[in-house]
């Protein structure tokens, strides 16, 4: 802290010093950057699409024709599993969190996440459950029950492998990212935002990430419970689902879709987030209708935890519970059909410019609006009975997941990825891989419906001969190949562009909010001044705004360029205090390790293993917040 | 609190300087350990939630199987011992406020016997006469329920008994005044929900098949 100056106005090379991390090794293992963690997030997460869609390909090259047999029945199960699995978990929630790693702090102002060492803890942790995961890939034993993983089929009775444990013991250990990660962002943005940015400030992306992390808060642990009485039915003999001893099978099934049905929310609401930081800098106007589109994503948030029986519609339950459940399935229509509206208002009374990441946009309004037809019709009883199980389902939620999640992200990835590697992508093979993905993706889903309403079941390797099913599902397989090509398209023009593409400066599109007040990419210490917001819109109402940030004498607040960041409280971003930041740490990685460890021991049952691994975790924890001379203890 | 002892950070703007971060809501552990609560809320409720639908799913007798109705003499000094940790704990977060370091820590060894005798009385004389004389997580639904919500409740107060220890060792080392003791707070907070978890557990499972 010897740099410190004592007026409090922070120099460069102060902050250099103080948030300097050498590159290397050491580093590379121990770094609590925001920044190098929201890419790894990216670059892990979009490593994990390819996997997931390798997977969903060989399902298509199976399904080209009738009666192949490219993979045998059993390995077909594994694979939709695991494709799900995959999707959900490992590629959808972490890119999307790596969005938020990067581009929170960015945008709000601030100099790091609120725990830095959480943060790479999650990181880690995430990396090492989907290790875990695919491990049964290497031992050939695939979890094979479904991404939702129905009781009695995922009993010990009806699944003797290990499969049912990797998918059980992997998905609580992920969990455990997730839930970290969440914490981190809701406390990052309520008490880390530039002075000024009061909540009706605070750009839609936030308020996006914002109602993911607390949906995760509040659905999360069903998903971890319904995994431990799981295993603790399978492994030592207790009886929660299992009927013959009073067990209950459908506990199950409530248990994952409380959790399940908020988790297709949470993946959805940060990407409709990315689609409201696009549409207005590329509609040179503000947004219309700021307030209802907050509500909205919020609203979606809150009814997303009143609607999970409409996935067991086909289970017997009681009609008047049908029907309520129904009522609220419906309900999702409105805050949805605000949002599209607002979007469209926008676009309306602005001009948009059809760059790169405005197509994504507008084709994942398309899409989502389809889906968004399909969605109502699924949430009528009558309906839902008849094509539960079939292509329909299947058709329904490729595109609110895909359309609704995988566009935005694409769009994130041509709007933001300058900010992240100072370079432009090209436009050119961005809109060839636009097209590409647009066309793929509709020749390979829209026929699900017509094949999910003419009977085709999910989740089966193959169909006969005389059903009329042939063409449209080899319709599917191509587009699934484009579908492929066009996603390939775009990590290539990405890895070409950040060598060699176009020097993007600090504010390629004139966007609105702070994350372009910074050089791309962003020092360490994000901005030299933390600034003082005084808009809705600070990149456009504060000409001030430079690469730098904000200088002191417009109200920048350079924190005597110490390792600090500033608390600012939880409505109006008043300052209240300056917070030392924790420096870099072996621990989140050792911690992981060990709690690795620990779950090898439960999958293996080596008790002994098990304990040692146990007592190492601690022994992390204790290391992990041991003092240190340079942080002062709280 | 009075501002004047803290370390005053200047910020960069003319004549204005900040306290550092203290204890309370402008800590960010603070709020880490709220939403930590939160999250372990959410398990319990489901958790509790289960038990009832598991219950009203089956036959008319609760408990099923011909296991007698939760015995209460033990349960109810368990809680006594159990509740009245919160006192102590409590004691000590005022204590620290007012910056006295050693009645803090009395306060935290007397609230970690307390909840250290509850886990033994669990531990050793309950469960054992349970699983000898009733049942076991694997007669059935009921047993697996009843131990492991109890189970459950056991290893948070486990992890309570780490934290009170781990605040201790930091008190011993005088890392904690009447501004910086946000391990405190946080201990205190976490040990508090351990214990009104505990009144919900109690009449679930001990109170409710009496109804």
């Amino acid at each position: 802290m010897a740099t410190v100056t004592t007026d409090g106005v922070a120099t460069a090379q102060a902050l250099e010093e103080a948030w300097h991390e050498t590159p290397g090794l050491g580093s590379f293992l121990t770094t609590v950057d925001h920044k190098r963690i929201g890419k790894r997030y990216l670059y892990t997460g979009l490593l994990f699409l390819v996997v997931g869609g390798v997977e969903s390909l060989v399902m298509r090259i199976q399904l080209a024709h009738l009666n192949l047999r490219v993979v045998d029945p059993e390995t077909y199960n594994q694979l939709f599993s695991m494709h799900g699995v995959t999707m959900m978990f490992l590629f959808a929630t972490p890119v999307l969190s790596g969005f938020g790693n990067y581009l929170v702090p960015l945008m709000i102002g601030a100099r790091d996440m609120a725990f830095p060492r959480l943060n790479a803890f999650g990181y880690w942790v995430f990396l090492a459950a989907g290790v875990f995961l695919y491990g049964s890939f290497v031992v050939h034993q695939m979890p094979d029950a479904g991404w939702f993983n129905y009781t009695p089929l995922s009993d010990s009775v009806y699944t003797a492998g290990p499969n049912i444990d990797f998918y059980a013991l992997g998905l609580i250990f992920v969990g455990i990212s997730t839930t970290a990660g969440s914490i981190n962002f809701i406390v990052t943005i309520l008490k880390m935002r530039a002075p000024g940015m009061s909540l009706n400030r605070m750009p839609i992306f936030v308020w996006g990430e914002l109602a993911m992390a607390l949906t995760v808060v509040f659905a999360l642990p069903a998903l971890t419970l319904a995994n431990v009485l799981l295993e603790l039915e399978r492994r030592a003999g207790f009886h929660f689902f299992a009927p013959a001893r009073g067990g209950q099978p459908l506990l199950w099934q409530h248990l994952f879709w409380i959790f399940g049905h908020p988790e297709v929310y949470l993946v959805v609401l940060p990407a409709l987030g990315i689609a409201s930081a696009i549409i207005p800098t590329f509609c040179r106007r503000s947004m219309v209708g700021y307030t209802y589109i907050v509500l909205a994503e919020m609203a979606i948030a809150l009814i997303g935890f009143g609607v999970w029986v409409h996935h067991m519609f086909a289970t017997g339950l009681p009609t008047i519970g049908l029907g309520f459940i129904s009522l609220t399935s419906f309900l999702v229509v409105i805050p949805s059909g605000v949002q599209i509206f607002a979007w469209l208002a926008t676009m309306w009374a602005g001009k948009p410019v059809l760059r790169t990441p405005m197509l994504f946009v507008i084709g994942f309004i398309i899409l989502f609006v389809i889906g968004g037809l399909s969605g109502p019709m699924l949430a009528a009883v009558p309906l839902d009975q008849q094509v539960t199980d079939t292509y329909f389902v299947v058709a329904h939620f490729h595109y609110v997941l895909v359309g609704g999640a995988m566009f935005p992200i694409f769009a994130g990835i041509y709007f933001w990825a300058p900010k992240m590697t100072g370079r432009l992508l090209s436009e050119r093979w961005g809109k060839i891989s636009f097209w590409l993905m647009f066309v793929g993706f509709n020749a390979l889903f829209f026929p699900m419906h017509i094949l999910g309403l003419r009977g085709q079941p999910r989740r089966t390797y193959t169909y006969q001969a005389g059903l009329g099913w042939d063409f449209l599902n080899l319709l599917e397989t191509i587009g699934a190949f484009v579908l492929a090509l066009g996603i390939l398209v775009t990590f290539v023009n990405w890895m070409w562009s950040s060598r060699r593409g176009e020097p993007a400066g600090h504010d390629p599109w004139q966007g609105d909010s702070l994350e372009w007040a910074t050089t791309s990419p962003p020092a360490e210490y994000n901005f030299e001044n933390i600034p003082t917001v005084r808009s809705r819109e600070p990149m456009w109402d504060q000409p001030e705004l430079g690469p730098n940030g904000q200088p002191p004498e417009a109200g920048g607040r350079g924190l005597g360029g110490g390792h600090t960041t500033l608390v600012t409280s939880l409505l109006e971003a008043d300052p209240e205090v300056v917070a030392p930041m924790p420096h870099e740490s072996p621990w989140p990685l050792l911690l992981t390790v060990a709690l690795a460890a620990v779950f090898v021991g439960l999958l293996i049952r080596s008790w002994a293993f098990w304990a040692v691994a146990s007592v190492v975790a601690l022994g992390c924890v204790a290391g992990w917040f041991w003092p240190r001379g340079e942080t002062q203890e709280t | 609190m009075s501002a004047t002892d803290l370390l005053l950070v200047p910020t960069g703007q003319p004549d204005e300087r900040l306290p550092t971060a203290g204890a309370g809501p402008t800590n960010f552990g603070w709020w880490g350990m709220v939403l930590f609560i939160a999250v372990e809320a959410t398990l319990f409720a489901l958790l509790l939630a289960s038990y009832f639908y598991v219950r009203f799913r089956s036959g008319p007798v609760w408990p099923p199987d011909g296991i007698e109705d939760p015995k209460l003499a033990l349960v109810l000094v368990m809680s006594a011992v159990l509740w009245s940790s919160s006192l102590p704990v409590h004691l000590a977060h005022s204590a620290i406020k007012r910056g006295h370091v050693g009645a803090m820590r009395v306060c935290l060894a007397l609230g970690f016997v307390l909840g250290a005798a509850f886990l033994a009385l669990q531990c050793a004389v309950e469960y054992p006469d349970i699983l000898r004389h009733e049942f076991t997580p694997r007669t059935n639904a009921y047993g697996s329920m009843f131990f492991t919500i109890t189970g459950l409740h056991g290893a948070h107060v486990l992890v309570g008994l780490l934290m009170n220890a781990w605040t201790q060792l930091r008190a011993r080392q005088g890392a904690f005044d009447r501004h910086r003791h946000v391990t405190v707070q946080n201990f205190v907070l976490y040990w508090h929900f351990v214990d009104i978890v505990w009144v919900f557990v109690l009449a679930t499972l001990y109170l409710s098949p009496r109804l």
